[in-house]
């Protein structure tokens, strides 16, 4: 268990390109890190720079206080688990997990425990003596843990270990693999381009994007306050909606009517022509179902509704707007980055289930304009970002943290294992 | 399939098999007919005798058969388990390694596979006479290793290709060196890929005969194809057919059980289960 600081980190491919681009990241001991972003930002790359499959161009990668450039993957004493899990075909499931032992020259009684111990953890004793071929994917993806777990690694790294499972699995082993890394309490990066994942599992949470850091703040601070147009449009599903925009006074003009800023939001936007606000899909709702008291802190405005989706819990309506030529083309460059195809401007608005609006027909919506941001189209940047709050959010997860590693630490029940045991003691005890 | 088209494709492959059965069938048929029986003009030998079989396992001609076979099989297991490790690790650096040249090597292994093998028989007859390779099994063991190498190297390298990198690269992080990772993962994972080279190489090695006939000249180094051109009748008016056909009959049997025996480990399928199902 360590902390692993990247200094200026850079990878640069034969050809020039930069796959990770100037990265700077410290993760703290025990924390459980998420890197994420579209195909191709460099957050495979990073991750094994950390174990040391990919050599590190420039900068310094420290494991524990020692700098670990040059030191073979052996040396690092990480684990991880891969995309396809990487198990020896030719080795029983016990001796798969046993691999890293084995190769420590450990004697087989403390073999045989340990892996018995991480097969407890991880429910695969009656697994042991088969062949991965004979395997569920589930199953392959907890012997993967497992020999990930079975020796004391400074830290685990993940690289989109559920990617390969159908949906319900992959819930589960979520679930299960949050529930691992608090117990063990174990520093673990994990790499996904999946934001359910990211925003469920991680303390912090990294967005990259073309080999660059856009922001590292927790899950919560990145949805409320994303520092710019690429974070707000990647975290959230659906996506925030942008529209175009222009202030009037205190107010801002765009396609759904005038919305109202707050002096503060007025005074950072001021002075730009063109402006894109984006609205996250649940800040609007049915103007007939909204309470009178919350009306005021809103504007309702009439629109077209191109094509509803009634999911049981909630309710999707799409609402087409026209927007200058420009915004289109950058807002279709953003979709497609996100690896996304949007092929028309429309804005997709989160309404309460029971609503009656029909497709095709005129309604009327109420808009909530507290937490709308301001986006500036030409850089991205958001310019009615709080970095106060977003930062007051994610001390918020660190303390979250802090308190449930105490917890799992030196908790009441006791025999849950110290940090300095070891993550096999604290996952045979528990 | 329809039963029609079924039946068809059955007919069409037992033609197949017979037509190419048929010479194998018909050097049985030889060794078992005595030697006046050979010219019977009819396919199974009047009089089914053993006869050949005593004359080159312990009779006149086993002199010359049985050292020639000895000298065959430590030849080409010699030869086939060299040019293997050669060309495990040759096969290993292309497949996984990126280095100047690599183009090079698989070009020149090509290049010395295609290349008419009597052309260098000559100038190799002067040069291990030379040096005193000439009649020895390592004078013989080189020149198959030229034979085997390229072929073994390509297949290998084919094999190679298709064990996933994350195997190795897991192994590093487990803690293995490289060493190790390709000791303990990566060779028992090629396994099918090594008993196949191999089997194509002792085949290789077994069959030529340009070699061994101009590269030999006693029973010291001689191997059976070499031999069954020197073995002579009862009298030089008589054809030694019928022992030819019994020494070409018990030169096929090893390679027959060899494929029969490594069968289930040719046939891949072990990789099955490593990566996502």
């Amino acid at each position: 268990m360590a902390e692993i600081q990247m200094d200026h980190i850079v990878k640069q491919y034969g050809d020039g390109f930069p796959a990770v681009n100037d990265v700077s990241l410290d993760i703290a001991d025990g924390e459980f890190m998420i890197l994420v972003g579209p195909s191709g930002c460099g957050k495979s790359t990073l991750l094994r720079m950390i174990v040391g499959l990919e050599d590190i161009t420039s900068g310094d990668m420290v494991i524990g206080g020692k700098r670990v450039n040059d030191k073979a993957p052996r040396e690092r004493n990480l684990s991880m688990v891969f995309q396809n899990y990487a198990l020896y075909p030719h080795l029983t499931v016990f001796e798969n997990i046993a691999f890293p032992l084995r190769l420590a020259k450990m004697d087989d009684a403390e073999v045989r425990r340990r892996v018995n111990e991480a097969a407890d953890v991880l429910e695969l004793h009656e697994h042991l003596e088969r062949k991965p071929a004979n395997l569920s994917g589930g199953q392959r993806q907890r012997v993967a843990m497992g020999r990930a777990i079975v020796r004391q690694a400074e830290a685990f790294l993940f690289d989109e270990p559920l990617s390969n499972l159908d949906a319900k699995l992959r819930g589960q082993m979520r679930t299960e693999i949050s529930r691992l890394q608090r117990r063990l309490g174990i520093t673990t990066v994990y790499v996904t381009h999946d934001q359910t994942e990211a925003m469920t599992l991680g303390d912090r949470v990294c967005v990259l994007r073309k080999g660059k850091i856009q922001q590292v703040a927790s899950p919560r601070e990145l949805y409320e306050q994303p520092v710019n147009l690429f974070v707000a449009g990647f975290i959230g599903s659906p996506p925030m909606n942008f529209l175009p925009a222009s202030l009037e006074g205190d107010q801002l003009s765009t396609p759904f009517g005038p919305i109202q800023l707050d002096e503060r939001r007025v005074a950072a936007v001021a002075g730009r022509d063109l402006l894109l606000v984006g609205i996250r899909p649940e800040y609007f709702e049915d103007a007939s179902l909204v309470d009178e008291a919350k009306r005021p802190v809103g504007s309702v405005f009439r629109a077209r509704v191109d094509v509803t989706e009634w999911l049981g819990d909630q309710q999707y309506a799409y609402i087409p707007y026209e927007a200058p030529e420009e915004i289109t083309a950058q807002l279709r460059a953003l979709s497609r980055e996100l690896d996304s195809e949007e092929l028309r401007t429309q804005a997709i608005v989160s309404i309460d289930s029971t609503s009656r609006i029909r497709e095709g027909r005129e309604a009327e919506f109420w808009l909530d304009s507290r937490k709308v941001h301001v986006f500036d189209p030409s850089t991205g940047e958001n310019l009615t970002r709080d970095a106060e709050a977003g930062a007051a959010l994610t001390r918020m997860a660190t303390e979250d943290r802090e308190e449930q590693l105490a917890e799992s630490t030196g908790g009441p029940s006791g025999g849950i294992g110290t940090r300095d045991s070891g993550g096999t003691h604290a996952a045979g005890a528990a | 399939m329809s039963r029609r088209e079924k039946t068809w494709w059955w007919i069409a492959g037992v033609l197949i098999l017979l037509y190419c059965l048929f010479p194998i069938a018909w050097i049985i048929s030889l060794s078992f007919k005595g030697a006046a029986d050979i010219a019977n003009q009819q396919f199974l030998p009047t009089e089914a005798t053993t006869e050949n079989y005593s004359t080159i396992l312990t009779g006149s001609a086993s002199d010359l058969f049985l050292p020639a076979l000895r000298n065959s099989f430590g030849i080409c297991l010699i030869a086939t388990f060299i040019s293997c490790i050669l060309a495990m690790f040759a096969a290993y650096a292309i497949a996984r390694l990126d280095f100047p040249g690599k183009k090079l090597i698989l070009s020149a292994a090509l290049a010395v596979a295609i290349f008419p093998v009597i052309s260098i028989v000559t100038p190799l007859f002067n040069l291990w006479r030379e040096i005193g390779l000439y009649d020895t099994w390592l004078g013989l063991i080189i020149p198959y290793l030229s034979l085997t190498l390229p072929i073994s190297i390509w297949t290998m390298s084919a094999f190679f290709r298709e064990i996933p990198w994350e195997m190795e690269q897991a192994a590093q992080v487990d803690g293995a060196t490289t060493w190790q990772a390709f000791r303990k993962v990566i060779v028992p994972l090629a396994a099918p890929g090594v008993f196949t080279t191999a089997i194509i190489a002792f085949f290789i090695a077994w069959n030529d005969f340009a070699y061994g006939i101009s590269l030999t000249s006693t029973s010291r180094a001689r191997p059976v194809p070499a031999a069954l051109g020197l073995f002579s009748g009862a009298s030089q008016f008589v054809d030694p057919t019928g022992a030819i056909a019994a020494a070409a009959v018990v030169v096929t049997i090893p390679v027959v059980l060899l494929v029969l025996l490594f069968q289930r480990r040719i046939v891949a399928g072990l990789t099955n289960g490593a990566v996502k199902g």
